[in-house]
């Protein structure tokens, strides 16, 4: 029997093709889209003294962002100080230690935590850090991004420690190593490349994060001195400036978002990277 | 270096055992064990184990996949307890003092484990071998780089990686690697070293070298192989035992085991007439 395929079987299958086809190229574009929109309206404002100078007081043109890309990078290193520790212990109780019930009832809080929306984990740092306080600060900001990190840090904890092989525990236990020992001089080293990209990617989805430092981090015009002022930070910058009626400080926000972004995509490629090199090493 | 071949049949010719009963003499005895059964879950997997193993012997284990040899092995150096749900009952004692009295770091210490894969960790030669010392407490580095040359030259394997000890271990061949583990195993001296089918993932040469440093340290320490290589068990053992279906179906004299066996089954396994 001669089997034909019927013309509008053809069309069917050539429409789904061409479908999705167009849909990837969208989606790839909305990126470089994304980059392109923000270099256009903010290329202009991209200069020297955007890295480098204070913000300009209200009406006056010029300034930069100094003080935000270097609050940035302090609110972001105490939320580390907070949230990696923590997350990369209960990751190795969560693979090492822990029997499968609890650790399926651990995860599933850990899921649940993941998403608590960020507004909200704002709200319990205003709570237990700013109002005891009194005042706003890098610490305040810290302790919310903190929070937000130790999800991802459990989880990436727990899987790359997963994925060292059993065998490797198994030589170390049979050397008359303890538990302990075998974690931190075994398993561990053997997944580090692993766990350095996962912090990495961690501290890429936490460093755009804007609405639990809006009433944390506060936000400051000038330097921020020590850990206990409210203090600038990029993507709170963002938001002041592009709801300000000024042009100039639009131009900044576009700018900010464009390093804000290009920082991320950076962070995010470099530990992509570190992976590969990690996985082709391996398969030597 | 004579063949494992030839010295099996020099050293086989005048103590040889009397048969069915290979150790009588107490102080020969290194591992005693007596009724063991071993359970995974609700599955028995070895029945009332009761065996001698002699002190400086090589003494093997050959069987069918499953039979449970390899969990013998494991339930020697305490492995099995790191797998959930499982028990053990019986003795086994090492020198005469129950493994499960002692501190169970200090058994493995003194009964090592050399792997069917081998397992070398990713870090240098050198920090392989050298791992079990310090974890053991050794901190005098010129203590540790004696140790470690020591145990590479037990392993036969000194001689091709001295000039390399601080390249990563993963840049070895599987037969070096193995033969690394070995050393690994070697540098904190036990007094037993268990090998859980150490060749099955090696070519015939790289066999053939693991053999002969077998042979080599057996005066240093007593070993006990797992093998599904008969002709192994054969060149290797001076004692051999056969395992079916989580029993010791038969222990004795190696030459006997392959020669004239005593019950139908290992006759059976042991002409190829098997299942």
């Amino acid at each position: 029997m001669v089997m034909t395929i019927s013309p509008r079987r053809k069309f069917v299958n050539a429409l789904m093709l061409s479908a999705s086809g167009l849909c990837t190229v969208l989606v790839i574009s909305v990126l470089f889209f994304i980059l392109g929109y923000l270099l256009f309206h903010g290329a202009r404002s991209l200069n020297l003294h955007f890295f480098t100078s204070l913000p300009k007081p209200s009406g006056e043109t010029g300034g930069g962002m100094a003080n935000a890309i270097v609050g940035s990078f302090k609110v972001l290193s105490v939320a580390t100080l907070i949230g990696v520790p923590l997350g990369f212990l209960a990751g190795v109780y969560l693979a090492e230690y822990s029997g499968k019930t609890f650790a399926f009832v651990f995860r599933y809080v850990i899921d649940l935590l993941n998403g608590v929306p960020s507004i909200v984990i704002g709200i319990v740092a205003y709570a237990v850090v700013v109002r005891p306080m009194k005042h706003f600060s890098a610490l305040a900001g810290g302790v919310a991004l903190g929070i937000m990190m130790i999800p991802i840090a459990v989880r990436t904890t727990e899987e790359f420690l997963r994925a060292v092989p059993n065998s490797l525990r198994e030589a170390s236990l049979a050397l008359g190593a303890n538990k302990a020992k075998t974690i931190f001089a075994v398993v561990v080293p053997a997944a580090i490349s692993g766990l350095v990209s996962g912090l990495m990617l961690n501290l890429a989805r936490v460093a755009g994060e804007t609405a639990p430092l809006l009433f944390t981090a506060l936000g400051n015009m000038f330097w921020s001195r020590g850990w206990m002022e409210p203090i600038a930070t990029l993507p709170v910058m963002i938001y002041n400036y592009a709801i300000s009626p000024e042009e100039d400080l639009h131009q900044q926000a576009w700018a900010a978002g464009f390093v804000l972004l290009a920082l991320v995509l950076v962070v995010n490629i470099t530990a992509k990277m570190i992976l590969m090199r990690q996985s082709a090493a391996s398969r030597r | 270096m004579a063949s494992p071949r030839q010295q099996v049949l020099k050293e086989a010719e005048p103590p040889s055992p009397m048969p069915d009963e290979p150790i009588k003499d107490s102080s020969r005895c290194k591992l005693g064990v007596k009724d063991l059964n071993f359970y995974y879950g609700s599955f028995q997997a070895l029945h009332n184990i009761c065996i001698n193993i002699s002190r400086n012997r090589i003494t093997a284990f050959i069987g069918p996949s499953g039979c449970g040899k390899s969990t013998f092995l494991r339930t020697i150096n305490r492995m099995n307890e790191t797998v959930r749900n499982t028990r053990v009952e019986g003795e086994i004692l090492l020198d005469g003092e129950d493994i499960r009295d002692m501190d169970v770091t200090n058994v493995r210490r003194r009964v090592g484990m050399v792997f069917q894969k081998s397992n070398p960790f990713p870090k240098t030669i050198f920090d392989n071998v050298a791992y079990g010392l310090r974890v053991n407490g050794v901190r005098r580095q010129s203590v540790v780089e004696e140790a470690v040359q020591k145990s590479l030259e037990h392993a036969a394997l000194w001689t091709e990686v001295k000039d390399k000890l601080n390249k990563p271990a993963s840049a070895l061949s599987g037969g070096q690697q193995q033969r690394l583990c070995i050393a690994r195993a070697l540098a904190v001296e036990p007094e037993v070293l268990l090998l859980d089918e150490p060749c099955s993932a090696l070519d015939p040469i790289a066999t053939r070298k693991i053999e002969e440093l077998l042979f080599e340290i057996k005066s240093l320490t007593t070993i006990v192989i797992v093998t599904h290589n008969m002709q192994q068990a054969a060149r290797l053992a001076d004692y051999t035992g056969f395992f079916l279906m989580g029993k010791l179906v038969e222990f004795n004299d190696t030459r006997r085991i392959f020669q004239n066996p005593s019950v139908k089954e290992t006759e059976d396994y042991v002409t190829g007439r098997f299942g």
